[in-house]
């Protein structure tokens, strides 16, 4: 049996297509063109702007800031998150219900009313040194990616493995990093891959907490471009697409995408 | 090394709720002792309470002279299997089985030998190298219990370990497990829901229920001669009819049951043991019989087993099954008398019930 497609089902996807990858190639097509500003189609090629962005020492500068803050703050929700995640998958029984909501509150609190209370009470209230403030609050607003995706794997893992382990004579901290570790990696891999995105794109939190001498990359592109409007925005923007394409398709080759949907 | 496992006067909660009561269990050296009983009756976690997995309330656990009773769990040297397998998915059949060695410390060229010995013993030399996921769950099994075994542990546990296998396996399974058991002599504790497998498989079996064990003793004793009345219930005694010492005639004991009808019990075969009781019996322990002595009844739907045929009677007590024989199939609607047989009934106290 044949399945007759409605043309206008047809256009639709077209159109949802041309809509979520049309600006992508608008943005690769206006870092190549060969004008001092922003514009779509390019008027001749140079790789003019890719340059500029390394020359504009701000931008590598930013780029290393934002590295640093994504595995950093990365790291620190992963210490926070997979023993938390672990706690709730294990004794789910015994723990009341709304622990789990918990975690996922600094993605259900507007970023921007998170980033001003952050503000507020460490750079301001605490007096913390700008990177150390960033670095909190990026792992605040990773954690419930970390809890979550970390939790689903844990949550699917049967811990009589780990009583086994205990029972063949392995103390408990050492079964946890030898048995239930090695086999929730995926979604640790996971968590960690959605945490970094994330940290690297943040800009509400970010704008709050950045300050004299220390910024990210997403509030550099900002500020250059109340500056100047040329396509070394188009071309840094590039740069980080195509970062991300290559972190996903990494994790595409080794785990296969369809993990982080479930 | 065979050592024998005690619990004495084991009380364990959860959380406000008590789950074991007051329990005390010996398991021999080199003994197999089953502990039976539907789900929530505390057998599971009887044998947690072992394991180290739970801390009991009061009471004593111990392995030869060894307490385990405040163990840490991973120092209590114990083989355990798993309903679920619990094989670890990331390591191969040879890793999972050599994973208690290398907890031991053993030199990795020792431990690999020790390992694939026991995979081969458990009829698995081909499958060394292949992850759990491979295998079948009768294979996952047989590595599960070759890694419970590879260890030498002076007791081992299984907790429900053929119940996510087809019924083929479960019996080709427990027949190893047992000769493998007995092969050590290594003493053992087995958990099951599963009456015929606990009876084939164990020197002994504790019927628990409630969190008390209701009875602990041979499956032959269990099986013929129950204690209680919810052991012959367990053991599929169908008829209870309850019963009251009224008085003496002759070298017998008069009783009367409900609806009034007497039977008179010789002392000489029967042995009454309080003023209430219940008469606890099988199909096959009641003979249908025309004779003037029994249990008055009237008969009712007629069943042909092949050995013997099975009638629903009414009796004034009310409504039991008795076996006649195959030689004389009486009618619907006959008044005849239920004789019970002395060696298949079991007059039990009724207080117990």
């Amino acid at each position: 049996m044949k399945t007759k497609t409605h043309p206008l089902l047809i256009a639709f996807a077209a159109l949802v297509f041309a809509f979520l990858i049309g600006p992508l190639i608008i943005i690769i097509g206006a870092s190549l063109s060969d004008s001092s500003f922003l514009t779509f189609p390019p008027r001749g090629l140079t790789l003019h702007w890719y340059e500029n962005v390394f020359a504009i020492s701000a931008f590598p500068r930013t780029m290393w800031t934002s590295f640093q803050l994504a595995v950093g703050g990365t790291a620190l929700s992963m210490c926070i998150g997979i023993p938390a995640a672990y706690a709730m998958a294990r004794y789910r029984i015994q723990l009341p219900r709304f622990l789990g909501n918990i975690y996922v509150l600094p993605i259900l609190i507007p970023e921007i009313v998170l980033g001003f209370s952050l503000m507020k009470s460490m750079a301001i209230g605490m007096d913390m040194p700008i990177m150390a403030s960033l670095m909190i609050g990026h792992a605040l607003i990773v954690l419930p990616y970390c809890v979550r995706v970390v939790g689903a794997s844990l949550n699917s893992f049967d811990f009589s493995i780990e009583e086994a382990a205990i029972s063949l004579g392995c103390p408990r901290w050492k079964a946890f990093f030898t048995v239930v570790l090695p086999n929730v990696r995926a979604g640790i891999i996971a968590g960690f891959i959605l945490a970094f995105i994330t940290s690297i794109n943040d800009v509400s939190v970010s704008i709050f907490l950045t300050g004299p001498g220390v910024s990210t990359l997403p509030i550099q592109i900002l500020a250059h471009m109340e500056q100047f409007f040329d396509p070394t925005i188009a071309s840094v923007s590039v740069l980080l697409m195509f970062v991300t394409v290559a972190v996903m398709a990494v994790v595409e080759r080794t785990l296969g995408l369809t993990f982080l949907t479930k | 090394m065979t050592v024998s496992l005690s619990l004495e006067q084991i009380t364990a909660h959860y959380g406000a709720t008590k789950v074991l009561e007051d329990l005390s269990l010996h398991v021999g050296e080199g003994e197999l002792v089953s502990l039976l009983g539907s789900s929530g009756c505390g057998k599971t976690t009887t044998l947690r309470l072992v394991a180290g997995f739970l801390e009991p309330t009061s009471g004593a656990i111990k392995l030869g002279e060894r307490d385990l009773t405040r163990l840490p769990a991973h120092a209590r040297d114990i083989g355990l299997v798993f309903q679920t397998y619990a094989l670890f998915p990331h390591l191969t059949v040879r890793d999972n089985v050599a994973f208690g060695l290398k907890q031991r410390k053993v030199a990795t060229a020792e431990r690999n030998r020790r390992a694939d010995d026991m995979i081969e013993r458990v009829g698995l030399g081909h499958l060394a190298d292949r992850y759990p996921a491979n295998l079948s769950g009768g294979q996952r099994q047989r590595v599960a219990l070759a890694r419970a075994l590879v260890i030498e542990p002076p007791l081992l546990m299984f907790d429900e370990p053929l119940s996510n296998l087809d019924a083929k396996l479960r019996v080709d399974m427990r027949v190893e497990i047992r000769r493998l058991q007995q092969a050590n002599g290594t003493t053992a504790l087995y958990v099951t829901h599963d009456q015929e497998e606990a009876f084939s498989i164990s020197d002994r079996v504790a019927i628990m229920n409630a969190g008390q064990i209701m009875q602990l003793d041979t499956p032959e004793v269990l099986y013929s001669r129950p204690a209680n009345a919810f052991v012959a219930d367990f053991v599929g005694f169908e008829n209870m009819i309850p019963m009251r010492a009224i008085g003496e005639a002759g070298d017998a004991v008069r009783a009367e049951m409900a609806g009034g009808a007497t039977l008179d019990f010789p002392k000489s075969q029967f042995t009454v043991p309080s003023q209430d009781f219940v008469l606890a019996t099988r199909p096959e322990g009641l003979a249908v019989s025309t004779t003037d002595w029994g249990i008055p009844a009237t008969l009712g739907l007629r069943t042909y087993l092949g050995r013997a045929y099975q009638y629903q009677c009414t009796t004034p007590a009310g409504e039991v099954k008795a076996n006649g024989p195959l030689s004389a199939p009486y009618d619907e609607g006959l008044h005849v008398n239920l004789i019970p047989l002395p060696e298949q009934c079991c007059l039990l106290p009724a207080a117990s019930a």
